[in-house]
């Protein structure tokens, strides 16, 4: 029976929830702008890997690797492009 | 009344009328002869509903020629406008939208059509496969470019074109300073077909991870197969971004908002920005493919293994990452600060290294070869000392401090062309030709083909040298004249006349294609040029199912081995085959995305909410629609493989 009861998918919508829930405080409590875009930033993210982990099955072939290293990549030149960005328009304009 | 004046060409000359009469006439032409030799079913039936990637490869393929013509007509306005001084041939206006739709026909649908039709023919037959992952979304792919197109196409005679560059900067492309709507134009049919390309290289990596012939690891997979891997692994990594400055430009044009305005909160340098975060990138796109044709060309006519496999895979890989790091060499005059500049500049000198390790090794693959030079060998040859003047002057232009004297001026567009013409186009002319014989069952002319890649090689050295010297002397581009006093105007006569001679090889290529259609022989058997990877190892017609037996394979270049060495390419027994059926939908959504995007254009919001929904109702009607594809018998195989095999 327990094998039947899918657990994972139950607990990664339930930590989703959550993480909604975080989100929102930004919304209702009175944060600065910087700690309400960390918290925004924080939980995207986690909540991005939770979707594609949990509900897009992204770990559940055995080439896995080349799924999570497309990711990898793509934060990666995520992060260049935007800390370029604020490298030419804001820390050196 | 001023309803329809929208639809009216803000400029209009004589010229533009007589192309509205000739597309007209072409129009009722075409639908005329479908219909005289009841031709409509089969188009239908055989064209454009297929999902066969050989087929949209063609399709791709004649798209790209026609686009290689209307820029090319475009390009040879530019030139004989420049040719003398003061001339007035075009007014500011009409050069302003001439090299603004020169610009983006030959980015977007010239050269992307022309790698793509390459990767769609070529990709599936070279890793052994029967189509690509997701057929159906391959030929919604061919279609939203198709109509993107067309959509941009139709600009120049309803409303006028876009006229703010290729690289649209705002604000000179917002609503205040380009009030036509042209920018319109360009923010949607890139958009379109954008998103088109985006689906693309999502099939082709899948492609490419999942069904590979049994044997094939990554590191045999053939050169050109990997060029087209790391490419698309780059086009989902940046078009998403264009995907959104476009969105955001849309926006701004339609609904005033200020994402890119200089004024309430926003930052015109923001679109500069994300374009180049997705432009410098994009010109890698168009190059590695480029990259793959030759290295395939070359190994197989110096009659040697690619030299230094490892070494090219790892220097694409290390390219990928790195032109998405270069983005800020486009604009260094912009006014950010010496760190900035000198980190995009370092990173920028950079890339020089991994293509200059593959130029090595197609040079170590052609000495001690027994090469053959043919006219795809001819172009690949001529591409390497060509394209390294290209690589050197952008080494120049990468040095942020020299760049203050070279940006924005003639030198530049040598330094683009230069990599451009050599680097892309001949490498799709090489490959046009080379692939010619598998599409369609006969050789191109090689004496004809000769004359034609002689000419543009020196057409292109005659029309772009020249701007090297103007350049640095000061000539600026964009710039619709020059007075006879700054003494630009021998070298740009130059120019046209190497434009001229250019334009000359382009006519000689089609003459090349009439002539060979009717003089070339038909037995030519499946492998012509004596090739070495799998494409060349299934019959000429290829069958719809490529290979009858799924080919086994155990090195990179499997067909040599099994022709050489005795390698057993097909081990297993005849198998009923599974393939997918064709469709209409692709199409009749590409044709409501058309309609969507002139209705945006027009800001004619009723036909553009209609047609969302029906874009919607497309992609409802496809989750819910049963389609199992179908079986080929075994029986049926047999009947093909037989026909085929007594034409060979
Ligand atoms: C060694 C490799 C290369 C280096 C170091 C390099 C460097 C540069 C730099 C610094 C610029 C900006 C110059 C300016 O605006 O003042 C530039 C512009 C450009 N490059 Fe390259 N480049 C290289 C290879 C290529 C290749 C392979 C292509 C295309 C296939 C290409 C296409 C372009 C285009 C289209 C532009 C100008 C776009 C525009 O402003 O309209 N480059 N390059
Ligand atoms: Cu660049």
């Amino acid at each position: 029976m327990s094998e039947l009861f899918p657990r994972k998918q139950i607990m990664g919508f339930v930590f989703s929830l959550i993480l909604t829930a975080a989100a929102l405080t930004v919304y209702f409590l009175n944060m600065s702008f910087a700690k309400g875009m960390v918290v925004l930033l924080v939980t995207a993210f986690v909540q991005a890997l939770l979707q594609l982990v949990v509900f897009m099955h992204a770990g559940e072939t055995n080439d896995k690797w080349v799924i999570y290293g497309k990711v990898a990549f793509m934060m990666a030149i995520a992060l260049i492009t935007v800390f370029g960005t604020l490298l030419i328009f804001l820390w050196d304009m | 009344m001023e309803f329809f004046e929208r639809f009216a060409i803000p400029n209009p000359s004589l010229a533009i009328y007589i192309s509205m009469v000739a597309i007209a006439l072409t129009m009722v032409a075409i639908v005329a002869g479908l219909t005289y030799f009841k031709k409509w079913g089969y188009l239908w039936r055989e064209w454009l509903t297929t999902v066969d990637h050989k087929r949209i490869g063609i399709m791709y393929l004649l798209s790209a020629l026609i686009m290689l013509f209307r820029g090319g007509v475009d390009a040879i306005m530019l030139r004989a406008q420049l040719a003398v001084p003061d001339n007035k041939l075009l007014d500011p206006q009409h050069y302003n939208e001439v090299f603004s739709t020169h610009g983006v026909i030959m980015v977007m649908f010239m050269a992307m059509p022309f790698i793509f039709a390459f990767m769609n023919f070529v990709v599936p037959l070279q890793i052994g496969a029967r189509d690509v992952a997701f057929p159906r979304l391959n030929a919604l792919s061919f279609w939203l470019f198709f109509f993107g197109a067309m959509l941009f196409n139709i600009s120049f005679v309803i409303g006028g074109s876009p006229d703010a560059g290729w690289t649209s900067y705002f604000p000179l492309a917002g609503n205040e300073f380009s009030p036509s709507v042209g920018t319109n134009y360009y923010m949607l049919a890139i958009q379109i077909s954008g998103i088109g390309t985006l689906m693309t290289g999502i099939n082709m990596i899948t492609t490419i991870f999942k069904m590979r012939a049994p044997g094939m690891t990554l590191m045999k997979m053939p050169m050109f197969t990997w060029a087209t891997l790391v490419t698309n692994l780059i086009i989902v990594t940046v078009f998403p971004v264009i995907t959104v400055a476009l969105a955001m430009g849309t926006f701004d044009r339609l609904f005033g908002t200020h994402f890119f305005a200089t004024s309430n909160g926003g930052m015109d340098m923001l679109w500069a920005n994300l374009f180049w975060v997705w432009g410098h990138p994009e010109v890698y796109i168009l190059i590695l493919p480029a990259f793959g044709i030759y290295s395939e060309i070359i190994s197989t006519f110096s009659g040697r293994n690619l030299y230094g496999y490892k070494s090219m895979v790892a220097s694409m890989v290390i390219i990928s990452a790195l032109s998405c790091m270069v983005w800020a060499h486009h604009f260094f005059t912009m006014g950010q600060g010496a760190v900035a500049n000198s980190f995009f500049s370092i990173t920028t000198m950079a890339i020089a290294v991994p293509t200059g390790v593959k130029i090595f090794n197609w040079l170590f693959t052609l000495w001690k070869g027994k090469i053959r030079f043919t006219v795809p060998m001819l172009y690949s040859v001529g591409f390497i000392p060509l394209f390294v003047i290209g690589g050197v002057t952008g080494v120049m232009l990468a040095m942020s401090a020299a760049d203050y004297q070279y940006h924005n001026t003639m030198f530049l567009v040598a330094h683009f062309h230069n990599t451009i013409i050599p680097g892309v186009v001949f490498a799709m002319l090489a490959g046009l030709t080379y692939y010619w014989p598998k599409m369609f069952g006969f050789m191109l002319n090689e004496r004809i083909g000769k004359w034609s890649f002689w000419l543009l090689s020196i057409g292109f050295c005659l029309a772009f040298f020249p701007m090297y010297i103007t350049g640095l002397d000061g000539q600026a581009r964009r710039m619709y004249t020059y007075s006879e006093a700054t003494g630009y105007g021998p070298l740009n006569m130059l120019s046209f006349i190497g434009a001229g001679v250019m334009a000359i090889s382009f006519a000689l290529i089609v003459y090349n294609v009439y002539y060979s259609i009717r003089y070339s022989p038909r037995n030519i058997g499946a492998d012509p040029w004596d090739a070495r990877s799998l494409e060349w190892a299934t019959h000429t017609p290829i069958p719809e199912y490529n290979f009858a037996i799924e080919p086994h394979v155990a090195s990179s270049q499997a067909f040599w081995d099994a022709k050489k060495k005795g390698h057993e390419l097909f081990p297993g027994k005849l198998e009923k085959i599974h393939m997918p059926n064709n469709s209409g939908v692709p199409f009749i959504m590409g044709a409501i995305f058309f309609v969507w995007g002139f209705s945006m254009v027009f800001s004619l919001w009723i036909p553009a909410i209609l047609s969302i929904l029906a874009i919607f109702a497309c992609m409802a009607l496809r989750s819910f629609e049963r389609d199992h594809g179908r079986y080929i018998s075994v029986k049926e195989i047999e009947e093909t493989e037989t026909k085929l095999r007594g034409v060979n």
